[in-house]
């Protein structure tokens, strides 16, 4: 008798699972009801940061074009810019700006995204210069209390060394190779946890992934917003980039995401998912 | 019949080529592994590599010295095993020969469910409840420590260590605890110096497996551990073999010294299991010989 | 009986004994004390809509369905190869014992294997099947892994169920007539099935749990595909790796709880049907 359950049990979920399961995340009734737009496949891979963006972004488009594959693989600036050289991937995302030996990539603005200065909810202090988060992230100021909050040791919770928001953070600041952590992890979400658990953590986050879960700080008196970015003011940011190889022709589809991620339907994509959209770059 | 004898010849050879696939299987790990993982301590020469203090992969002057990462994994699973031996071995002993069949059945299912956990799951309530609580209790300034890691890990090793004991303690003969009640012991003893003794091999075993989980365990211990590269010392942040390499694995370049070095972190991390699991085997087999 | 022992005696009776409880007492309450914060934390988010949909960057929604449908095709697909190769293995181990030292290597090769630390198993799964063998990421790849991971418990189980398989079946078979493999096609696979099962449950429960492998070969795709065989092209996050990614990239941890009590009551389930299968051997 366990055995005819068992066997029908298997038939059961084999079955429902070489089915379709043809569900498409809410393909809305009014889409295009022929098979028009792009087909093919685009890869793109990079920056942990971007993904929010770009997975919106991807969404967005391959809504419009039912027929086209997009993948996004959250592998790291670094390795995106060269997966996008060695033609692993159509596009290369960056959140960093090309270094040097980095020529042969053709790098294009899609959105600034801030870089939030973190702390934990309790934590009372609203406000740091950029000189006092260089000496916090550096190690020589060491207490809470120097900067005006509680007597507390000021734990530096930070990104892996490979990361573009851990650069970004660091050449702004002008700490590069000098910051002494407490904790390093691998991902924007760990970090959060991390400063969401200790009282005394500070650290640092693309402002698309801030929760209510951590406070930010404002910066030399500046708060984090999209029109600080833009004009500048907010110091601490850095570049989203769509990076593709120069000397390599675009193929169109690409191309078609690409202007569709600088187009005006993009901004409030890019704008929900927490970037500034650059215009006119 | 000429079909059927030829099916026989055919069968065993497909049979003996599963078997083969064992072997196939472990060649080629080994192979990758030494392949990718000898350019970079060619590069950066062994002893530097294996004794350096220093791990900086990135940077102006990158080093690549992985003392730290292999100092603490060998004290993490170490501290692991200190702790969870004794509590493994307390309880298999409880449910094998303490508890009545129901406390024994249910504590068991649990157990069994626990060895079900998930390692992230484990890194994300350390990171939740054990991380900031070591911080207050101890006043330390990170709660992200050597000490945090090892808790995690014992409890994670527990299960290894309590399934296989209770069935190594359950299939102590019974004629050798008779014998030692009728020689006028009282159970605790019968325990202590019969059973477990009789179950020293199976024990061992699960010992064993226990140790090659906390070796092998990498995103439990990254969440617990801190991942800065120091020198173990019990109340710092610290990188462990695994965690060294799945920190910047996705990071590093293709082709990169880096990304060559964290390879080479993966071979020592790969013979030190194996030279781990052939000494205890090792010296299982010398036990189950006497 | 107690009176007649020295006082040294029963102080250590009473010391041992306290020892076991104490332990067993710590084991219980860490038991008690993880299943139920798992629960308790995760129960609340477990909704119809994060079962059913999957997650949209757009409208900032999460769903793990095409992640619990990556799951099972990956545990069908993991089986599928895993069940022939381990227990071809386990019958040529166990009933065509030509040369014992090829015997030994081979038990050698399962032993060392079932050693080997998964992240290992993900680099090399990585190299060979992604790179190599150019499956990139996606849930053929990581499915080839991962049976190469449950391989050892296949074949273990398998050999110690056809060792319980009486001698005289195997006589009284070839005293018929039967060739060797006619009467391990008719008499011994039959009579194994229940122990083949158990192996097979048993290994469900570590390909469930298993994460680090499967990111660096199945990747961490949450896009629904339409049948079973396009997703074995595609890259795929199971359940585990679902919770990985939510947790440590998005830092939405009550999320990450509800998956791990999903998968807990999954671990659950196949721990009592292996006992049920156990029962019935």
């Amino acid at each position: 008798m366990k055995k005819y359950l068992s066997c029908i049990l298997f038939v059961c979920i084999a079955v429902l699972m070489l089915n379709a399961c043809s569900n498409d995340t809410g393909v809305s009734p009014g889409a295009s009801s022929e098979q028009e737009g792009l087909s093919g496949k685009i890869s793109t891979s990079g920056s942990t940061s971007m993904e929010k963006v770009v997975a919106s972004l991807i969404e967005a488009f391959t809504k419009k074009n039912p027929s086209l594959k997009m993948s996004f693989d959250a592998t790291g600036s670094g390795a995106g810019i060269t997966a996008a050289l060695e033609g692993v991937a159509d596009i290369g995302l960056s959140s960093r700006n090309l270094k040097e030996g980095e020529e042969a990539a053709k790098a294009t603005v899609v959105a600034l995204d801030g870089i939030a200065v973190i702390v934990n909810n309790e934590n009372q202090v609203r406000n740091l210069t950029v000189e006092q988060l260089g000496k916090i992230f550096s190690g020589k100021i060491t207490n809470w209390n120097e900067v005006g909050g509680k007597d507390e040791l000021i734990q530096i919770v930070g990104r892996e060394a490979g990361s573009g928001t851990r650069e970004g953070f660091e050449s702004i600041l002008d700490v590069m190779d000098v910051c002494v952590y407490d904790q390093e992890h691998t991902s924007t979400g760990a970090v959060i946890t991390a400063i969401a658990a200790n009282s005394n953590a500070i650290g640092y986050a693309s402002i698309a992934s801030v929760s209510s879960k951590i406070s930010t700080l404002s910066v030399g008196g500046v708060e984090c917003t999209e029109a600080t970015i833009l004009d500048g003011t907010y110091q601490i940011q850095r570049p989203f980039l769509m990076v593709t190889a120069a000397d390599k022709e675009i193929d169109d589809k690409v191309k078609a995401f690409m202007e569709f991620a600088l187009s005006k339907e993009a901004e409030d994509i890019i704008r929900k998912a927490g970037a500034v959209q650059v215009k006119g770059k | 019949m000429k079909i059927r004898v030829m099916l026989e010849k055919v069968m065993n050879v497909i049979l003996c080529l599963s078997g083969v696939t064992a072997i196939a299987a472990v060649f080629v790990i080994s192979l990758y592994m030494l392949i990718n993982g000898v350019p970079a301590i060619q590069k950066v020469g062994l002893v530097p590599f294996l004794f350096g203090q220093t791990w900086r992969s990135t940077g102006s002057n990158p080093e690549y010295g992985i003392l730290p990462f292999l100092l603490t994994s060998v004290y993490g699973t170490f501290g692991a095993c200190l702790v969870g031996v004794p509590i493994g071995l307390m309880t298999s002993v409880f449910l094998a020969k303490i508890a009545n069949s129901k406390i024994a059945g249910v504590v068991t299912g649990a157990v069994e469910l626990l060895a079900g956990i998930p390692s992230v799951v484990y890194g994300l309530i350390g990171m939740l409840v054990l991380v900031p609580n070591i911080r207050t209790i101890f006043h330390l300034k990170t709660g992200t420590t050597l000490f945090s890691a090892i808790i995690v890990l014992t409890i994670m090793i527990l299960p290894s260590i309590i399934n296989v004991s209770v069935t190594a303690l359950k299939a102590v003969p019974k004629e050798y605890e008779e014998a030692s009640y009728a020689l006028g012991a009282t159970k605790i003893e019968t325990i202590f110096k019969v059973s477990i003794p009789a179950a020293k091999s199976g024990i061992a075993a699960g010992i064993v497996l226990g140790i090659g989980r906390a070796v092998g365990e990498a995103m439990a211990v990254m969440m617990v551990a801190g991942n800065v590269a120091n020198m173990p010392s019990f109340f710092k942040s610290v990188t462990f073999l695994t965690t060294a390499i799945a920190k910047e694995m996705a990071y590093a370049p293709n082709g990169s010294l880096q990304k060559q070095a964290l390879y080479s972190i993966a071979l020592v991390l790969f013979i030190f299991i194996m030279v781990i699991n052939m000494v205890l085997n090792i010296l299982l087999k010398g036990r189950k010989e006497k | 009986m107690n009176e007649s022992l020295s006082p040294k005696r029963k102080v250590y009776g009473v010391l041992l004994q306290g020892f076991i409880f104490l332990c067993t007492g710590i084991t219980v309450a860490l038991l008690v004390g993880l299943l139920g914060y798992i629960f308790y934390q995760g129960l609340g988010h477990i909704s119809w809509k994060l079962l059913s949909t999957a997650r949209s960057a757009l409208e900032d929604t999460i769903g793990i369905l095409p992640n619990i449908i990556y799951t099972l095709y990956i545990i069908f697909t993991t089986l599928l190869i895993a069940i022939p190769i381990g227990v071809g293995a386990a019958i040529y181990l166990n009933e065509y014992v030509v040369n014992k030292r090829f015997v030994q290597i081979i038990e050698f090769a399962a032993e060392t294997l079932s050693g080997i630390p998964s992240i290992i198993f993900g680099l090399v799964g990585y190299m060979f099947f992604c790179q190599k063998l150019k499956l990139g990421s996606s849930i053929l790849a990581g499915s080839l892994t991962l049976s190469i991971m449950i391989l050892p418990t296949i074949i273990r189980t398998t050999q110690e169920t056809l060792k319980t398989v009486p001698n005289t079946y195997r006589e009284g078979s070839f005293a018929l007539g039967a060739t060797k493999w006619y009467m391990i096609r008719t008499i011994l696979i039959p009579s194994s099935l229940d122990g083949i099962l158990s192996g097979a449950i048993l290994s469900i429960g570590r390909i469930v749990g298993e994460s680090a492998a499967l990111i660096f070969t199945a990747g961490t795709g949450y896009v629904l595909v339409k049948n079973y065989f396009e997703a074995l092209q595609t890259s795929g996050g199971s359940l585990s790796v679902a919770l990985y990614v939510y947790v440590y990239e998005h830092g939405e941890f009550g999320v990450g709880f509800a998956i791990a009590s999903i998968l807990m009551l999954i671990v659950f389930t196949v721990n009592v049907a292996t006992k049920a299968v156990k029962k019935k051997i």
